[in-house]
């Protein structure tokens, strides 16, 4: 070994330290800290502001430790804790300034409030004190985070978000889960007592400590579960496998009567939003075709069902249609507008495809909008009265019917993807993806292909276009703006590029989540943008990525291994 | 011997840049062939025109018969021409059996409908890619690596199984563009026993592009030589080794004969711009 040195970069501490500083500043002064305290995480301890606060000076001193040459050791975590100072300093310094001066003229945000959070109702100067030292201790944590072992640190991650997740959702679960007996009493521990929001103290440690060990002891002993399995006769292995699908199906029936009205609402939009992501990783994921007009498939399908069943209205047709009959036809006319998109574009690639698609998209939503069809789609008054479609007598006219709907559309898509996805199709797309020309040379017909790619896209696109339509009994032209194919394809990359799995995982972070927290619906972009540039930088191969995908994306972490062994 | 590719007056342009000039070549059923010339002497533009990638302004290419300039490179290979690349195009992010699985592509006749529905047509279809592409693995000697991403595979490897993709498509004339790039002497000589030994095996025709002179003498049955997009010689190795303007176009007028004759490497002549 070489001589130990104590290296320590007090250069790149400062730097960490001061960048800390500034993300905690703007998010203090974009107001997000003062509006996320009114919601606790851990009731009367821990509200979601503070947690923010907290979360930067952690991951400030995570990597001030891992920038250190030698941080696993005494100077990454001296500099860990000297980071996450720093960062506390600045922010002290902008409670003063807020304390001492009113800026409130420029800067909506720097209230009083502000101040009283920062110094924990201490006032300043003595607050101040409280702050850096909380925030030195933070440093510590994330530099002893840092020195932990992989899967330890992994557990505690986990344990971490779980308590967050769980905390930030408390009404909802608690809600949801008010009706059964027995389980309430548990609730009134675990959570915060009365009008508290968040977990109990005693509730968050449980949880902690009930996820990290668990996820401890799978991670340890997953491995050993699976060569048990694979020893186990074909016949056994299939009949559990069977078993493992049943208990998923009992699941999914009856979900919506455990979540209730409110969160079957959530899980179908946020379903609505997967049939969509489905439709957009088979084209983007697979074939590699960036196509930013994918709302324009959605909207086709709302106003195919729309115009075919409406009874009345303003409108120049009244076909009053059976949604089930509606339904091919919206989803052929999608597919027809996938191939009619796609054949202009069969040349193009990367950068002019995805503006060509993106006019695309704005071509129809100002179509939908325009006096000249008017008359047959209503313009910007939209069209109203839908029907809700019946189904073997029953009025599928609330979320918990419209759920039924909306998972078997989600299983069909899922289906059919999975089986393309590993076949001879599934295989050109990936091809094309990697190289066009060369897969072409392979004897792939191009022509076929791409159109092939853009067509199922477009159906699944359609379908959930269509069920959107019954769902909210009116539709308008500002519900397929651009906005829509971003946060799709978001999701996508959020999930994983090309993965199915990814495609469910983005849906109910980037879908789900922001309906459950409608409140703080304000900071929505702001939190996709800064998600997106995180994962780009952190984990660019997305949440659950595809086995071939993080295999390129890791090479280096992969190869280590291999050296270390040699 | 009858001819398996024929070319006759193929000229190829860029914007004023004759690539190509009026080429005449003529290649035998069942031989290694080899297309030798200085950089930028046109070999790889030629490859380009009978693959499909570029389509010649003057001229024709047959194949078997068949007029195959102006095709789409999709069309080519389905009549039985297949390639590798200078530089290794393989589908990076794909593993190694299903690079192969889609060379198989003009062989499998099953539809997206069987796709989803998994029918016999369907299973049995992808049974004969994957027995295929298992087959053609253990033949280039990737046994074991079918599950590796292509682009983690070592440099060797992936030449190898580059050209493993092109045989899936069952060629009968196989091009291969310098497959000896970037290898040392015995990762050459490999390479030299292994085409010959892809001849034999495949009963395949072979045409390759290669700048090393050991590989080009030792395993070449007929040799053309190219300077400045035009033919100017062609015969067995013995005939190439003693022809003047070959060593012309090579060493400079009035070089010394002696490097060509040992086999030396031949200095690659600088392009100018």
């Amino acid at each position: 070994m070489s001589t130990t040195q104590n290296t320590f970069d007090w250069r790149k501490t400062l730097q960490l330290g001061l960048i800390g500083g500034l993300v905690g500043v703007l998010i203090a002064l974009v107001g997000m800290v003062d509006e996320f305290d009114k919601r606790d995480i851990v009731a009367g301890t821990l509200s979601m502001g503070w947690t923010l606060l907290l979360l930067t000076a952690l991951i400030t001193g995570y990597f001030a430790a891992s920038m250190m040459p030698k941080g696993r050791g005494l100077p990454g975590i001296v500099s860990a804790v000297v980071a996450s100072a720093i960062f506390a300093v600045v922010m002290s310094v902008l409670a003063w300034l807020v304390d001492r001066f009113d800026l409130r003229q420029v800067l909506v945000n720097a209230s009083p409030n502000l101040v009283k959070i920062l110094t924990f109702e201490q006032g300043v100067p003595n607050g101040l004190f409280m702050l850096i030292g909380a925030g030195a201790a933070v440093g510590l944590l994330g530099g002893v985070i840092h020195i932990l072992p992989d899967r330890i640190r992994k557990a505690v991650a986990l344990g971490l978000s779980m308590v967050a997740l769980l905390g930030l959702l408390q009404e909802i679960i608690q809600v949801s889960l008010a009706g059964f007996e027995g389980v309430s009493k548990a609730l009134e521990w675990m959570f915060g007592k009365g009008t508290e929001k968040g977990l109990s103290v005693a509730g968050a440690i449980v949880v902690f400590i009930v996820v990290a060990a668990g996820n401890l002891l799978w991670n340890t002993n997953a491995p050993k579960v699976n060569a048990q399995f694979n020893k186990l006769p074909q016949k056994s292995r299939r009949s559990l496998r069977w078993l493992g699908y049943g208990i998923l199906f009992l699941v999914i029936i009856y979900l919506p009567a455990v979540l209730g009205l409110y969160l079957t609402e959530v899980v179908n939009s946020t379903g609505l939003f997967i049939l969509m992501g489905l439709g957009l990783n088979i084209v983007v994921g697979f074939a590699g075709l960036l196509d930013l007009g994918y709302v324009a498939f959605y909207a086709i399908g709302a106003y195919t069902v729309g115009v075919l069943t409406n009874f009345s209205g303003e409108l120049t047709w009244h076909f009053g249609w059976n949604f089930w009959l509606a339904l091919p036809v919206a989803v052929s006319l999608a597919v027809l507008a996938g191939v009619v998109l796609g054949v202009p574009v069969l040349n193009m690639r990367g950068d002019y495809l995805a503006i060509v698609t993106l006019g695309f998209g704005e071509i129809i939503r100002i179509l939908a909008l325009s006096d000249f069809l008017k008359p047959s789609i209503g313009g910007s008054q939209g069209i109203v009265n839908i029907p809700p479609p019946q189904f073997l007598g029953v009025l599928i006219n609330n979320p918990q019917t419209l759920y039924y709907v909306i998972v078997a559309g989600a299983i069909l898509a899922l289906f059919i993807s999975q089986r393309l996805r590993d076949s001879r199709l599934g295989r050109s797309w990936k091809a094309l993806r990697e190289d066009e020309d060369v897969a072409q040379a392979m004897g792939i017909n191009l022509v076929a292909t791409k159109l092939l790619a853009f067509a199922t896209g477009a159906a699944f696109s359609g379908l959930s276009g269509s069920i959107l339509a019954v769902k909210l009994g009116t539709i308008y032209p500002h519900s397929f703006a651009l906005l829509i194919s971003i946060n799709v394809l978001a999701l996508i990359i959020v999930g994983g590029m090309g993965s199915i799995p990814g495609v469910f995982v983005g849906g109910l972070l980037l879908a789900g989540m922001p309906e459950l927290l409608r409140e703080f619906a304000e900071y929505r972009l702001l939190i996709y943008g800064a998600l997106l540039v995180v994962m780009m930088q952190v984990r660019p191969e997305g949440f659950w990525p595809e086995a071939t995908h993080k295999r390129e994306l890791h090479e280096a972490e992969a190869v280590k291994p291999a050296e270390a062994e040699a | 011997m009858t001819a398996i590719l024929t070319a006759n007056n193929v000229t190829k342009q860029f914007g004023g840049l004759t690539a190509v000039n009026s080429l005449n070549v003529e290649i035998p059923d069942q031989s290694i062939s080899s297309i030798i010339g200085p950089n930028g002497a046109g070999k790889t533009t030629f490859f380009n025109c009978v693959t499909g990638f570029y389509s010649p302004e003057m001229g024709e290419i047959h194949y078997r018969g068949n007029r195959i300039d102006g095709l789409r490179s999709d069309q080519v290979t389905r009549l039985g021409v297949s390639r590798t690349y200078q530089n290794i195009r393989l589908f990076a992010n794909l593993t190694a059996i299903e690079n192969i699985m889609v060379g198989f592509e003009p062989h499998l006749k099953t539809n997206w409908i069987d796709a989803v529905f998994r029918t016999s047509r369907y299973r049995q279809d992808e049974k004969a890619a994957h027995e295929e592409a298992i087959k053609l693995l253990r033949f280039v000697g990737l046994a074991g690596l079918g599950d590796q991403v292509a682009r983690n595979l070592p440099y060797g490897a992936q030449r190898r199984l580059e050209v493993a993709r092109a045989l899936a498509s069952k060629p009968g004339l196989l091009l291969l563009d310098e497959p000896t790039a970037g290898m040392n002497p015995h990762e050459t000589l490999e390479m030299m026993h292994f085409i010959s030994n892809l001849r034999d095996s495949f009963g395949i025709t072979i045409l390759l592009i290669e700048h090393d002179m050991r590989v080009v003498m030792g395993i070449s049955e007929q040799i053309t030589v190219l300077d400045f997009g035009e033919k100017i010689a062609e015969g067995t190795p013995k005939d190439i080794q003693s022809n003047t303007r070959v060593i012309e176009a090579y060493l400079g007028r009035g070089a010394a004969t002696e490097g060509m004759a040992t086999g030396e490497r031949a200095p690659r002549r600088k392009t100018t711009h």
